[in-house]
């Protein structure tokens, strides 16, 4: 389980009050943290109707949408929900502009700040960036880490607890998950094992190849399965994740026919989880590599909910991020 | 060159197995007695040594100082009384410079700053292969001519191994001494952490064991086979000492070092991404680290170095994997081994002769000891005194060190080179 000597993470993301100065991993953060944020996001949503509830919080305040990655899906969400919000979005795709000039990672956070930004949403591709802009910004500057490499994706993990929570219901005791794929490469799948550690899943289950495994999964607080049928025996819930071309090219997988073969998400699979397991993906789903079209599609998938969801959960996040400020 | 009498310190020297209150005397920048003075003997100057240490100046086998390629950042002159200031009265400098040292002008040009300098004796380790980039051989009898003393490939290993096997035996023929670092050219090249429970909690492309141990592997059999004199150096896993101990055992004459933050600190030192951590070889597990303080303890590791990389600053202001690895290790390097001392895991003997009679042999040099005659390369140690080392307070360039604020027991308070005083506190 997590809790390292020397990790410094939860006061660079906790103010002296014990609130969220920035969010940048899910790692020692406290259960009451993510039970505050979920049911915070329970007022920026009507879990029926879908409507989101658009609140004026942030009026006044810049956010800046700062992605050394391109993603489109990621930003556009966040950009709904800082709208949403009423604050102002500044998009930078960093990874086109300042650097090719030759400017310092510094420089252009710095830049930005005398350009009265009061949040950065930081996507890059290295693990510990986030942490690295959170150490270096302006005190009164507040950080919310998007992806960072294969390290965190906190909202993502908050997102996935908030839709496992609307389905399956908030005691999380009874609920065993199982993450299949790119675990080793995967941000996503460390934030999720950190939040349904966090709300004390009954066990969560990483089902890959062992190429696509973390070499230390127990230190993680998981257990690992090669054999996806054992994997999927009896689950709650089935997360599946984006299998990334670059696999094949860097000799961990042979093909997605292969991959497919031997770990896609099948009808046929799906009947070896409880039968009213449901089924995830942080998208963009492959079809036909990581899951079957007619699961992605089918009466157990929540593929689309998560989306929806996703916006009022960055919405509680920035919003409590920026009160904590205040408070 | 002035006349000195270090008096009445507690002179400790491993080579001649000395532990005794006594007076030495220094002239024309060699030791000339040690005990009574000769009797035609003045000192001009009088250093009191009283409740110090007296021990030989620290040879380090592992550094980088700057020239040529960073003059703008740091010299071998600023770097040398960095050295200093740490009580290290020899340097061997890596060859991996801007140009790489794979010629007699580039040591010509090393061995010639530090002339200039006066602060320690600086040991040019030439490039095994030109450019390092292990394919046309260096000259290196031109190269030793100038001043090199011994061949390595720094952090570049040879990838053909033909050639590896041509360069050891020719480098076997001229009986020339191989400090080869052991990794292999694939295994975890992207990586910048010990594969381990950290790597994989934090998502870092990581390093396996097996990248030295595979390394260390070939490297011995190849040495075996030519008969080349091998040191391998920076060793990071319990593995590795292991192999190198059997190597020993079976009477191959091959040896190790070890970098000293490499027997304080591990993987789980890097667990929130600072940059200072950042060190190739990589921090490894506890079990890693407490078999190389053993293997120091049992002699099987021979030597311990700083392999000091002296950094600017936006080497580490970067996120943990785009920060350039490295530790200016020349001012700790002392005291992170009398910390060791402290802690029992290695008697003061054992400790000062992994900096100084240890690798003096392994490089052939008459240094590293308080002998009669030998040049006097000197350090003044209080193995009481308290402090907090400082980051800011450091004389080389770099201010890349993980032990900023450590609190340390026993501080270099005097170095001497060659009957000079470079360094007093």
């Amino acid at each position: 389980m997590f809790g390292y000597p020397g990790l410094s993470s939860p006061s660079l993301q906790l103010n002296e009050a014990g609130k969220l100065k920035h969010l940048l991993t899910l790692e020692g953060l406290k259960q009451h943290h993510i039970h505050a944020i979920l049911a915070r996001a329970d007022q920026f949503i009507d879990p029926v109707s879908r409507q989101l509830n658009k609140q004026p919080l942030l009026k006044g305040k810049t956010i800046v949408n700062l992605f050394f990655e391109a993603s489109t899906r990621t930003r556009t969400t966040f950009e709904i929900a800082e709208k949403s919000l009423g604050a102002d979005v500044i998009n930078l795709n960093v990874a086109t502009s300042a650097t090719k000039k030759g400017e310092s990672l510094l420089d252009t956070i710095y830049n930005l700040e005398a350009m009265q930004a009061d949040m950065f949403v930081v996507r890059h591709a290295e693990s510990g960036a986030a942490h690295f802009f959170a150490r270096h910004v302006a005190p009164h500057v507040h950080v919310l880490n998007a992806g960072d490499g294969r390290h965190a994706h906190p909202t993502q993990g908050l997102l996935d607890a908030y839709t496992i929570r609307h389905f399956k219901g908030a005691d999380f005791s009874q609920l065993r998950v199982a993450i299949v794929g790119d675990i080793l490469h995967s941000r996503v799948a460390r934030s999720q094992i950190q939040v349904l550690n966090l709300l004390e899943a009954e066990e969560v289950r990483l089902i890959a190849p062992k190429t696509l495994l973390p070499y230390d999964a127990s230190a993680m607080g998981a257990h690992c399965f090669t054999d996806i049928e054992a994997g999927l025996k009896d689950v709650d819930v089935v997360i599946t994740l984006r299998m990334q071309n670059e696999r094949m090219s860097s000799a961990r997988l042979p093909s997605e026919q292969e991959y497919f073969e031997t770990y896609g998400i099948t009808e046929e699979r799906m009947k070896l989880a409880m039968p009213d397991a449901i089924i995830m993906h942080p998208g963009p789903i492959n079809r036909g590599v990581e899951i079957a079209s007619k699961v992605a599609d089918g009466a157990q998938s929540v593929i689309l909910d998560q989306v929806t969801f996703g916006i009022a959960v960055r919405m509680a996040v920035m919003a409590m991020i920026m009160e904590g400020e205040s408070a | 060159m002035i006349a000195t009498t270090i008096k009445n310190g507690r002179l400790f020297d491993p080579a001649n197995k000395l532990d005794t209150v006594a007076d030495i005397h220094i002239n024309h920048g060699r030791i000339i007695a040690v005990g009574d003075a000769p009797s035609d003997f003045i000192a001009a100057k009088t250093i009191d040594a009283t409740n110090l240490l007296v021990i030989p100046g620290l040879i380090d086998l592992s550094t980088r100082l700057g020239e040529p390629g960073l003059e703008h950042f740091t010299t071998i002159a600023q770097e040398g009384r960095a050295a200093a200031a740490g009580g290290i009265t020899s340097l061997c400098v890596m060859p991996d410079t801007d140009p790489v040292n794979d010629s007699f002008a580039v040591t010509e040009l090393i061995q010639r700053r530090a002339r200039q300098a006066g602060t320690a004796f600086v040991l040019p380790v030439g490039a095994l292969t030109k450019g390092l980039k292990g394919e046309a051989l260096s000259e290196m009898v031109a190269m030793q001519r100038e001043g090199c003393i011994a061949f390595s490939q720094a952090n570049t290993p040879i990838v053909n191994t033909q050639t590896l096997f041509n360069a050891f035996d020719y480098a076997a023929t001229h009986n020339f001494l191989m400090m080869m670092r052991p990794i292999d050219a694939y295994l975890g090249k992207d990586g910048v952490a010990h594969r381990g429970a950290i790597s994989s909690a934090l998502g870092l492309p990581d390093i396996p064991t097996a990248t030295e141990t595979l390394a260390v592997a070939r490297l011995l059999l190849l040495a075996e086979e030519t008969g080349v004199r091998l040191h391998l150096s920076q060793l990071s896993t319990a593995r590795a000492v292991d192999m190198l101990a059997d190597a020993q055992a079976r009477g191959l004459p091959v040896t190790g070092d070890v970098a000293i933050h490499n027997l304080h600190l591990t993987e789980f030192d890097t667990a929130d991404f600072a940059s200072f951590m950042h060190v190739q070889p990589p921090l490894r597990s506890q079990r890693d680290r407490d078999a190389l303080r053993a293997g120091v303890k049992a002699g099987i590791i021979n030597a311990v170095c700083s392999d000091h990389t002296p950094l600017m600053h936006d080497d580490k202001l970067l996120p943990f994997p785009e920060s350039v690895a490295g530790i200016s290790g020349l001012e700790s390097l002392l005291p992170l081994l009398l910390a060791l001392v402290r802690e029992h895991v290695l008697t003061l003997e054992q400790a000062i002769t992994a900096v100084t009679h240890n690798p003096a042999k392994l490089l052939g040099i008459n240094r590293g000891n308080l002998t009669v005659g030998t040049p006097a390369d000197i350090a003044l140690v209080d193995l009481n005194e308290d402090w907090l080392f400082n980051r800011h307070q450091l004389l080389s360039a770099g201010d890349n060190t993980p032990f900023h604020k450590w609190p340390f027991t026993g501080r270099v308070k005097t170095t001497l080179f060659q009957g000079q005083v470079t360094f007093q506190s």
